[in-house]
């Protein structure tokens, strides 16, 4: 008999179309001292079977079937006021946002000792004191002092330990912690990981993560379950389930992550989670509009070239020059990408690289530096016309694939208003043509040409952002973070599409991500930024083996540890 | 926090100043004062005397800063219609205009702070059903219907309380209460609750909509999870973190009970500020209106700047951070 | 191959063009299903779109004229309403001291009343929408000029500044312009008194629209500013304009009822329901109510109808709630 037993549940959500199942079938159990991973992507239902663990399923949800049992006596049909005594005191929730999980108008001393007074009989400075040991647990510094604080005083990282000491403050036995380092920097992921698994094992709690990140499965979960629409399709020892899948979907999923070891020449297919979308067509390129009389000139050298790019933006803006406060987002950055190369930028949040990318594309005016691109000086430009013709060559693909789409347009409108814009066709019919024909090419087929945003998924709606920057014939493409926001199947989809793109168009393109491993996938030289300055260029595989900068180092030692994930069906790269 | 305050503070003046010149403005330049002021038989040299012995052909600042520095002592010169000092008449009144708002004020923070948050906490049940129907119901009557219809049921179908006047009032000093007498009362019973009505249903379905806001946030739904017991949810966590906005809006409208005022004192003749008001606007009677503007005003650049500072007290992110109280 | 799809994109975009698809949108929509299940909804809706038909056709639908001297005899004053004891069936609410029709006069004064509730909103659209999309859009010293006023308005109840302009031109204009011009100082007053609200909301809107990618996409493309002003934020951020100007209709009619009724609204020459109500005070103590309480009933039947179907549309509307 485990610790925590779901035994064959099935959780409903009736909706005005009928009734959804989120979650059907599922069993699984933790013991004491281990951590149980539960991973999918995103509607898979591992949030659902949290919330109703906890019972605090959002109405009109609800379970239907099944029962979920701690330490062999039943809960889930308990009266209100008997969960109400489960929750902190036997079991514990971690959320994703450690800022809105936090009341905000209270101290972190008021929430820890609430929580304690409520289950454990301890009077006001006894818990006061038990709170501020714990707090020294988990790693906040001069606890005695930071525990009058609030929260928008402690930093993200910090913060999360703070709910971690809530979850534990009134020791409960078992810990749900469902995506806890999802919202957190890189670099401090680990660390809240390692925090938790040592308290796991200290305290012999049963821990149940729910991710969608394949590392953090890899990093500390003992046993793994995969979710897949609402049902467990493999579940067992992480080394096995992780190395040596036997579920399709399971195969599929890790074939599509990202590997930090090796570089693929395309990610393998994973048809069991979308259709590959529509097969697309061999290209003629020269003959093709895409190809054909794109205007722009052939050159030497570079095609893009950065000199001591600086940025400073105003946090705080006074009548009194001395009162106001500045940001250095981006300081003294150099590098040059020549033509036909895929340079990637690399940086954790802040580090300045999408204010980089912006300030190419001419979102933001530079305040100091210059930008050469396709022979001209874009920082000496002053009219709106003169930007123009460098426009048509640069275009950009966005991280969010629900906001990057205007929601009030039809896909034809979105893809078409750049030809338009630039008078790139001669007419309706001909503008009607290229966008169906471009629409095709991403693998959404001409069809969708008639729908709105709305009607299609987040891997969709970035085919066809990729179809509106192609729309112009651009010689260099800009992609800041385009998959960060998808699941890892899709996420391999559209990698993939933008390689066939790269070698199928000669693109030049900028990639930019904080995700090594993508990295390593998809550039031939990477610049690493930190705080706004750039710590090293250098050729992909040479950073990856030898890198030399200290931060460069950093950012790889944190790259998660995949070894454990099969290498089943993945096709290396040869080294060139 | 100084700096906050004293921020605050010169905003305020400068809207003072706004409204007293906007006052002033209308003091002088609308129609001509000394037209108002003489018999037709004088003579054009007498009105040129009369003109400039009042300082009327004087540089405009110079005229403003003299209406300024009156109007901060309290003088408004003549009302053109009852020909009596404004500050009179509005020392008069006044009493009677805070009494009743002061109660109406009272009476839909009371009612209407409970009944928002009953109703937030008991969405589904049939009395919070009965008390959102009638809220609507009541946000869609005016202020001048409802007295109306009161007077109706109360006063002329069952005669029982009056429905005109103040009933007898008590001098204290220059302050002439109701507050003291049987009569008084009840005849602040009728209008004061009229004058309520309004404000309380508005309080009240803001003082829901909020909560059922903060109901939905991460952190309560945190704070459920550590097992806190429901009654310190819904109101350490959930009425407290509502009170914020609550208090900012709240604020504006008891300000605005006292624009009320006019329309309920019409319609119950009661003898304050606003019946004032009404009268000086049907017989243009500008130096009254200039005065009663200028009053008003102050009232509320007053409240604002209670509110503001109330506001700067209870939440502790804007003392920390500064930066972020950019005013919008 | 590329014949089919071709000819998929002709079915499809056939299917879709035109009136019957943005028919076929909104049938299928979260909106409608809201309406077909909410019993509140339909009943006020069809109450307001009944008074609204009514109050337009008065000319036509009602019995008498009130504005015809031919029309009505003295001898007919003060006759109580049909149902009761000395009613009679000519008169369904009973007459006025004049021996009007109050049904008549209902209708024709629910028409003034909606005239000046509809054009004093549409006139605060008129200012505040503008300036709430410049002022998000631009951002600046221009949007801190324009929120800074906006604020210093709203410390002060809309029906105070509505009262003030409507005095100061009393004072200012000579009477027979006054008289004439009332009606479009009212609008402008009470229209003065509401733009904020919809200047703040564009302006949140717009800032948060503002930041999206597909704004940025727009950029890259080298859209101009005032295009992407126009093109991609204004249809974006009308949606809560709706609701905001349903409420705020019911808000113009209470506030021009009020004025009204204190005898600074409308002229006595076109009476709206708030004069009605003014008009039969009077002899309310002598316990002829009908003169004052029918124009009451009628007028917050409309503005109940209107709130509710106000109310409905921001549940509906509210994207958090479905």
């Amino acid at each position: 008999m485990a610790l925590l037993d779901i035994k064959n549940i099935r959780v409903d959500f009736p909706t005005r179309r009928g009734v959804f199942t989120a979650v059907e079938n599922v069993t699984l159990s933790v013991n004491p001292g281990e951590i149980l991973g539960c991973v999918g992507e995103s509607g898979a239902g591992k949030s659902t079977i949290g919330n109703t663990v906890i019972g605090l399923l959002e109405p009109p949800g609800r379970m239907s079937e099944g029962e979920i049992d701690l330490d062999g006596k039943r809960i889930d049909n308990l009266p209100y006021e008997a969960i109400r005594k489960i929750r902190g005191r036997r079991i514990g929730m971690i959320f994703q946002d450690p800022l809105t999980s936090l009341n905000p108008l209270q101290t972190i001393e008021r929430q820890l000792v609430e929580t304690i007074t409520t289950h454990l009989p301890l009077n006001e400075s006894e818990a006061r004191q038990k709170a501020v040991d714990l707090l020294a647990r988990v790693g906040i510094p001069e606890p005695d002092i930071r525990i009058g604080q609030y929260p928008h005083q402690f930093s993200g990282g910090m913060r999360q330990r703070v709910v971690i000491a809530l979850a534990l403050c009134a020791d409960p036995e078992v810990i749900i912690a469902d995506e806890p380092t999802t919202a957190l920097d890189v670099s401090i992921q680990a660390q809240i990981l390692d925090l938790m698994r040592e308290l796991c094992r200290e305290r012999q709690v049963g821990m149940i993560i729910i991710t969608h990140d394949m590392g953090v499965i890899a990093d500390i979960t003992d046993r793994v379950a995969v979710m897949y629409h609402g049902k467990v399709v493999e579940e067992g020892p992480t080394k096995k389930i992780l190395g040596n899948p036997d579920h399709p979907y399971t195969q599929s999923l890790i074939s599509a992550v990202p590997r930090p070891d090796v570089r693929l020449k395309r990610f393998p297919l994973v048809e069991y989670i979308e259709s590959a979308g529509q097969a697309r067509k061999e290209l003629d390129i020269a003959n093709h509009w895409l190809g054909k009389a794109r205007d722009f000139e052939a050159m030497d050298g570079p095609l893009l070239t950065l000199e001591k790019l600086h940025m400073r933006f105003v946090t705080r803006n006074a009548i009194l020059p001395r009162d106001r406060r500045y940001l250095d987002a981006v300081k003294d950055v150099s590098f040059d990408i020549k033509q036909g190369e895929v340079f990637g930028l690399v940086g954790e949040s802040g580090s300045g690289k999408s204010t980089v990318a912006r300030m190419i594309a001419g979102l933001y005016k530079p305040t100091g530096g210059n930008i050469f691109f396709a022979g001209g000086e874009l920082t000496a430009l002053r009219t709106e016309r003169e930007k123009d013709r460098y426009r048509r060559q640069m275009q950009m693909i966005f991280q969010d694939p629900y906001s990057s789409l205007n929601p009030r347009m039809r896909v034809l409108d979105i893809v078409a208003e750049p030809i338009r814009f630039h008078n790139l066709a001669d007419d309706r019919k001909e503008t009607e043509t290229i966008v169906l024909d471009l629409l095709e090419h991403v693998g959404l087929g001409a069809a969708a040409a008639v729908k709105y945003p709305h009607e299609f998924s987040g891997g969709q709606r970035q085919r066809i952002s990729i179809a509106r920057a192609l729309a112009t014939r651009p010689r260099f493409l800009i992609c800041d973070e385009p998959t960060s926001a998808l699941d890892v199947s899709i996420q391999a989809q559209i990698l993939n599409l933008l390689k066939d793109l790269q070698q199928e168009l000669g693109l030049t393109m900028m990639f930019i991500s904080h995700d090594l491993p993508v990295i390593r996938q998809m550039c031939d030289r990477v610049g690493v930024m930190r705080h706004g300055q750039l710590c090293e260029v250098a050729e992909t595989e040479e950073l990856f083996e030898n890198p030399q900068h200290e931060y460069s180092k950093h950012l790889l030692d944190l790259m998660p540890k995949l070894d454990v994930l099969s290498h089943e069906g993945l096709e290396v790269e040869e080294a060139q | 926090m100084i700096s906050f305050v004293t921020g605050r503070l010169a905003q305020s003046i400068i809207v003072m100043l706004t409204v007293g010149l906007i006052a002033f403005a209308m003091f002088r330049f609308v129609g001509d004062p000394i037209n108002n002021m003489v018999g037709q038989d004088t003579t054009v040299e007498q009105r040129e005397q009369l003109r400039e012995s009042l300082g009327l052909n004087d540089p405009f600042y110079e005229q403003y800063l003299r209406f300024a520095w009156n109007a901060l002592r309290g003088e408004f010169g003549q009302s053109y219609f009852h020909r009596r000092p404004v500050s009179e008449l509005l020392v008069e009144r006044l009493p009677a205009t805070l009494e009743l708002s002061l109660v109406g004020a009272g009476l839909a923070l009371l009612l209407g702070v409970p009944a928002g948050v009953y109703t937030a906490l008991n969405r589904n049940g049939i009395f919070s059903n009965l008390i959102m129907s009638g809220s609507l119901l009541g946000v869609s009557i005016p202020t001048f219907l409802i007295g109306i219809i009161l007077i109706l049921i109360f006063g002329v179908i069952w005669r029982v309380l009056p429905t005109f006047g103040r009933g007898e009032v008590i001098d204290l000093g220059w302050w002439t209460t109701g507050f003291l007498t049987v009569s008084g009362l009840k005849s602040l019973i009728l209008p004061s609750i009229t004058l309520a009505l309004f404000q309380l249903t508005l309080i009240m379905r803001l003082v829901r909509a909020e909560m059922l806001e903060v109901l939905r946030t991460d952190f309560i739904k945190f704070a459920k999870a550590r097992g806190i017991l429901t009654r310190s949810i819904h109101f350490s966590h959930a009425l407290k973190n509502s009170l914020v906005p609550v208090i900012t809006i709240t604020g504006l409208q008891l300000g605005s009970i006292i624009a009320f005022a006019i329309i309920t004192e019409t319609v119950f003749q009661w003898p304050g500020m606003g019946l004032l008001f009404i009268q000086a606007v049907l017989e243009v009677d500008i130096p009254v209106m200039a005065a009663y503007l200028v009053v008003i005003g102050f009232v509320f650049v007053f409240i604002n700047l209670v509110v503001d500072i109330l506001y700067f007290v209870v939440d502790p992110r804007l003392r920390a951070d500064r930066a972020a109280s950019g005013g919008h | 191959m590329s014949t089919n799809t071709e000819q998929t994109y002709e079915a499809a975009a056939k299917e879709r063009s035109g009136f019957s698809d943005v028919l076929r949108r909104f049938l299928d929509s979260d909106l409608w299903f809201s309406f077909r299940n909410s019993p509140v909804a339909i009943v006020a809706t069809t109450v307001s779109i009944i008074i609204v038909f009514a109050a337009v056709f008065a000319p036509w639908l009602s019995p008498t004229n009130p504005f015809d001297l031919a029309q009505f005899d003295l001898l007919d004053s003060e006759i109580p309403p049909v149902w009761m004891a000395d009613g009679d069936p000519r008169f369904l609410l009973g007459t006025d001291d004049q021996g009007r029709d109050i049904f008549s006069t209902i209708l024709y004064g629910s028409r003034i009343s909606l005239l000046v509730g509809f054009s004093s909103v549409v006139f605060a659209m008129a200012i505040g929408i503008p300036l709430g999309l410049i002022s998000g859009y631009y951002g600046g010293h221009v949007d801190a000029i324009i929120m800074r006023i906006a604020d210093i308005q709203l410390s002060f109840p809309a029906i105070l500044i509505a009262f003030l302009i409507d005095g100061v031109a009393r004072g200012v204009l000579p009477r027979e312009v006054h008289d004439e011009m009332a009606l479009y100082v009212l609008v402008f007053a009470i229209g003065i008194s509401g733009w904020v609200q919809y200047a703040r909301t564009v302006r949140g809107s717009t800032m948060v629209e503002k930041n999206k990618e597909y704004v940025q996409a727009a950029r890259v493309i080298g859209i101009r500013r005032g295009t992407i002003l126009m093109r991609h934020i204004l249809p974006n951020v009308l949606g809560p304009v709706l609701v905001i100007a349903t409420i705020h209709l019911a808000l113009a009619i209470i506030t021009e009822a009020t004025l009204s009724f204190l005898g600074v609204g409308v002229p006595v020459t076109s009476p709206s329901l708030g004069t009605l109500i003014r008009v039969g005070y009077d002899f309310l103590f002598s316990g002829v109510w009908w003169i004052t309480i029918m124009p009451g009933v009628a007028l917050i039947i409309l503005v109940l109808a209107i709130n509710l179907v106000g109310d409905w549309l921001r549940d509906a509307l509210n994207p958090k709630l479905r």
